[in-house]
């Protein structure tokens, strides 16, 4: 067994980590008290090509494997927990397409997506289902030449500027997706959602649909796959790379932590130096190996195309949620009153990582899955 | 077919660890599997046969015996 990063993985999270302090860490904050993701970081991401991280070079992508994306979302995440959502819901859209999509499907929107000419999000979340995903109220309804679709949809990341939603309504009663394009729907309306505790640049909306018109071309995958196929195959990519986001908020918390108990002095001595602050770190550091660790796992796994990748990016999810959590907690406790202000970023490290804990899948969720599948594998 | 049969039942050993399959028991109606055992399913065949499973093939009809994941793996797979 060998657990390292190959040169070129290594060169990439070189180049990635250069990224996010060069052209993400400095807007973060700006992020977060606009709530909104700046123009100058889109641009920027844009250039650097990011946003065709998860698709391959045949569409315009970058062509990474799935460890090398891991680790650009972990970048990215210690940047900013908005910038990462961006980079998860757009691959999600992104990959869904690729997966599910037809032919054409793929060569209208792959290289426009990796290109960033078009932003995708993924319109699932509603009203009255979360977690109970198959039980979206959305409806579709058959006309000449498509679909009516009608009902609203709430929380959904980046709806406020995506130009293509993957969405999913029932049609029949059977749960199905379909590509809804912003320029070409009548009867949308997307609506800002602000007030958010955390991961507040992620410019979230409710949409909402009024007779919106597809063509029968737009159905992707088939009828009825909507959720049991599309929808959780995507998830299993949103999943993973907001475990590795996680893993970048709490490897932030970490390192503004150490800066601090090395500079900040009290008696007389850094208070570093202090037994109880020193126990604080340790569990930092070895609960955000012990996270990257699993994510790892999980990224080898997806890119041998192993079934056991998806249980796999469930635990790596849950712990690291988990992590960030606790790591940003310390964090703020180890910096004490400034921890507590806008102005020392662990306090939005804080309320970032309270939000990847519920997004794709509470840890209640998580709890179920994954304590189901040990008792199944008796 | 055999063979393959073999390689599918074993796979599907883990989540029937403790029912002997039978080869036209439909494995979606035993309550052993969740939602996520339909991907799984579909990455082992892919992985294991270097098939593609395409949307149009994503039905459950095609996947709910060891019979029909043989034939359908035999279908995929036969050499033109």
């Amino acid at each position: 067994m060998k657990i390292e990063l190959s040169d070129a993985q290594q060169g990439y999270k070189e180049s990635f980590r250069h990224f996010a302090d060069s052209y993400i860490v400095p807007y973060a904050q700006r992020h977060d008290a606009e709530e909104r993701i700046s123009e100058e970081v889109l641009d920027r991401l844009i250039s650097a090509g990011y946003l065709g991280s998860m698709l391959p070079t045949s569409f315009g992508g970058m062509g990474l494997d799935m460890v090398t994306v891991g680790l650009l979302n972990e970048e990215i995440g210690r940047g900013c927990s908005a910038v990462r959502s961006l980079l998860t819901v757009h691959g999600m859209a992104a990959l869904g397409i690729l997966r599910f999509g037809t032919a054409d499907m793929k060569a209208q929107w792959l290289p426009r997506m990796a290109s960033g000419k078009a932003i995708g999000a993924f319109a699932l979340s509603e009203p009255e289902a979360g977690s109970n995903a198959a039980g979206v109220k959305t409806t579709a309804t058959r006309t000449a030449g498509g679909f009516l679709l009608n009902g609203c949809k709430r929380w959904i990341t980046m709806g406020q500027i995506a130009d293509l939603f993957i969405l999913f309504a029932q049609l029949d009663g059977k749960p199905t997706a379909f590509l809804v394009e912003k320029a070409n729907a009548e009867g949308l309306t997307v609506n800002k959602m602000n007030g958010f505790l955390g991961a507040r640049g992620s410019m979230i909306a409710e949409l909402q649909l009024n007779d919106v018109f597809v063509p029968e071309s737009h159905l992707l995958g088939k009828e009825g796959i909507g959720v049991s196929h599309v929808a959780l195959s995507c998830l299993d990519y949103g999943r993973y790379t907001v475990a590795w986001g996680c893993i970048g908020t709490a490897q932030a918390s970490l390192e503004a932590s150490l800066h601090f108990a090395k500079e900040r002095e009290q008696f007389g001595q850094p208070i570093g130096s202090n037994q109880l602050i020193q126990k604080m770190i340790t569990e930092m550091v070895v609960t955000v190996k012990s996270a990257r660790l699993l994510c790892l796992q999980a990224g080898y796994l997806k890119d041998i195309g192993d079934p056991d990748s998806i249980m796999e990016t469930w635990n790596a999810k849950y712990f690291a949620s988990l992590a960030a959590n606790q790591v940003s907690g310390h964090a703020v406790q180890i910096h004490g009153a400034r921890g507590c202000h806008q102005d020392f970023p662990v306090e939005r490290y804080f309320r970032d990582a309270k939000i990847n804990e519920i997004i794709e899948g509470s840890s209640q969720m998580h709890e179920v899955m994954i304590a189901n599948h040990a008792l199944q594998a008796l | 077919m055999e063979e393959n049969k073999v390689k599918i039942r074993k796979f599907l050993s883990r989540f029937f660890k403790k029912h002997e399959l039978g080869d036209d028991e439909d494995i979606f109606a035993l309550g052993f599997v969740n939602s996520l055992f339909a991907m799984q399913l579909i990455m082992f065949l892919e992985k294991e046969f270097e098939l593609a499973v395409d949307p149009q093939d994503m039905d459950f009809a095609n996947f709910k015996t060891i019979n029909l994941l043989a034939s359908f793996v035999e279908k995929k797979t036969v050499k033109v």
